[in-house]
């Protein structure tokens, strides 16, 4: 493929928010209460339509009969490229919301940068995403606040997906051969400029939320080199499940 | 930022986009959603530019069939191309659009300042369509579309959607 790069670039982003949705729309139906519930699949519907944008993008670069579907659902787990974070499981509901605002805030500021992007597509799709994102930080925000600052046992929680969820942070800045190519083409966003206005938002929410930041020094990495947790796989056997048993089955 | 209010359309392609409504608001029609940026015939084929309203959005799908059939029916074969840049506004939803809204039971989006004051403040800002109150409050930033927030009146307490303004 003449734009490897390009697309490997695009599956970096795109991947976050396909493998992000899936973990909401497993909630769909199972939300804690019927607006909560809703919320999150209206977060994860949004993040389903941004993928897309990009994934239509991505199969027009791989050229031939590839078409956006086949980019989403049939791929090998090494294939996909999104954060080690947003696969993690909805363990319960602190964990989902603290796994949403992590990774909320990181999206918009990606986004924000995004939209001075060289290349027009992916500054088209970021402008019409950061409506969306900065409303889904809105949410997932309030949610830290509202639980870290509830009652014993909330509290209790968030501390423990807080303290769980923070070595997934780290990777969330870490450059990929692609990343570089692109951003020395003006196209790709240098994540790795965003790390320090990304940990001193979130320690602000988190203390404002009483929630202690850990003090960590190791962090999880792979996932953008395609080496994902072991929960991946059993979140793509679902995903791919229809496509996989019945090829090129449409609704 | 200045916006494009007036999107080319072919004024005899009007009577046809008329036809065609928003699936979930079917009072609105595209025109009154200003989904439609562009509208034009060359050589007897119609060509459309439709932008979303949310990325996500279910309703972009089916509008795209609908206005393929509507043309179909004419006779006209219509090819439609998704556009997201400028990104979609409530501004371009038509002042007739946020009439007929209103009158459907959805409270039309208020302007930006506004629209804040009430999604995060609590500021009693937007009307309950049944009543008129403004004595209203959020129930939940999400409604039962991603375009819409859940509110409920404290004066009649009718629960109603309220479309938030997006810019």
């Amino acid at each position: 493929m003449k734009n490897e790069d390009l697309y490997q670039y695009i599956l970096g982003i795109a991947d976050n928010s396909l493998i992000l949705g899936q973990r909401l729309g497993e909630l769909c139906g199972h939300g804690p209460t019927l607006e909560t519930d809703i919320a999150l699949t209206n977060i994860a519907l949004d993040l389903f339509g941004q993928t897309r944008s990009y994934y239509q993008y991505a199969a027009k670069l791989a050229g031939g009969v590839k078409t956006e579907d086949d980019v989403a659902m049939l791929r090998e787990e090494r294939e996909y490229r999104n954060v080690l974070l947003v696969e993690q499981p909805n363990t319960d509901f602190a964990f989902v919301i603290v796994r949403q605002y992590l990774f909320d805030e990181f999206h918009l500021l990606l986004m924000q940068e995004l939209q001075n992007s060289k290349d027009e597509m992916l500054a088209a799709i970021a402008k019409k995403g950061i409506k969306e994102v900065s409303y889904h930080r809105r949410f997932s925000g309030d949610w830290v606040k509202r639980l870290g600052d509830g009652t014993a046992e909330s509290n209790e929680r968030m501390q423990q997906a807080v303290d769980d969820l923070w070595r997934y942070t780290d990777e969330l800045f870490h450059l990929t051969k692609a990343d570089r190519e692109m951003i020395g083409q003006g196209i790709g966003v240098d994540v790795s400029q965003l790390r320090d206005t990304y940990y001193n938002t979130v320690t602000e929410l988190l203390q404002e939320a009483t929630l202690t930041v850990p003090e960590q020094e190791y962090f999880q990495k792979g996932g953008k080199e395609g080496i994902h947790s072991e929960h991946m796989g059993y979140l793509l056997t679902e995903l791919q499940y229809m496509q996989r048993s019945y090829p090129n089955m449409n609704w | 930022m200045t916006v494009d209010l007036a999107p080319h359309i072919d004024k005899h392609l009007l009577p046809v986009l008329r036809k065609v409504s928003d699936p979930e608001i079917p009072v609105l029609t595209v025109l009154d959603l200003g989904v439609i940026r562009e509208a034009v015939e060359e050589n007897g084929k119609v060509y459309i530019k439709l932008t979303p309203t949310y990325s996500g959005c279910p309703a972009m799908d089916v509008i795209g069939d609908d206005l393929k059939a509507a043309f179909k029916a004419i006779g006209k074969e219509a090819e439609i191309d998704l556009v997201l840049s400028p990104a979609w506004s409530t501004d371009w939803i038509s002042e007739e659009g946020k009439r007929k809204m209103e009158a459907y039971g959805i409270a039309p989006p208020l302007e930006e300042s506004a629209d804040k004051a009430a999604l995060l403040g609590n500021k009693k800002l937007v009307k309950c369509t049944n009543c008129g109150s403004t004595n209203t409050r959020l129930v939940s930033q999400f409604g039962s579309t991603a375009c819409k927030a859940l509110f409920q009146c404290n004066d009649c307490e009718e629960p109603f959607d309220y479309f938030k303004c997006l810019k």
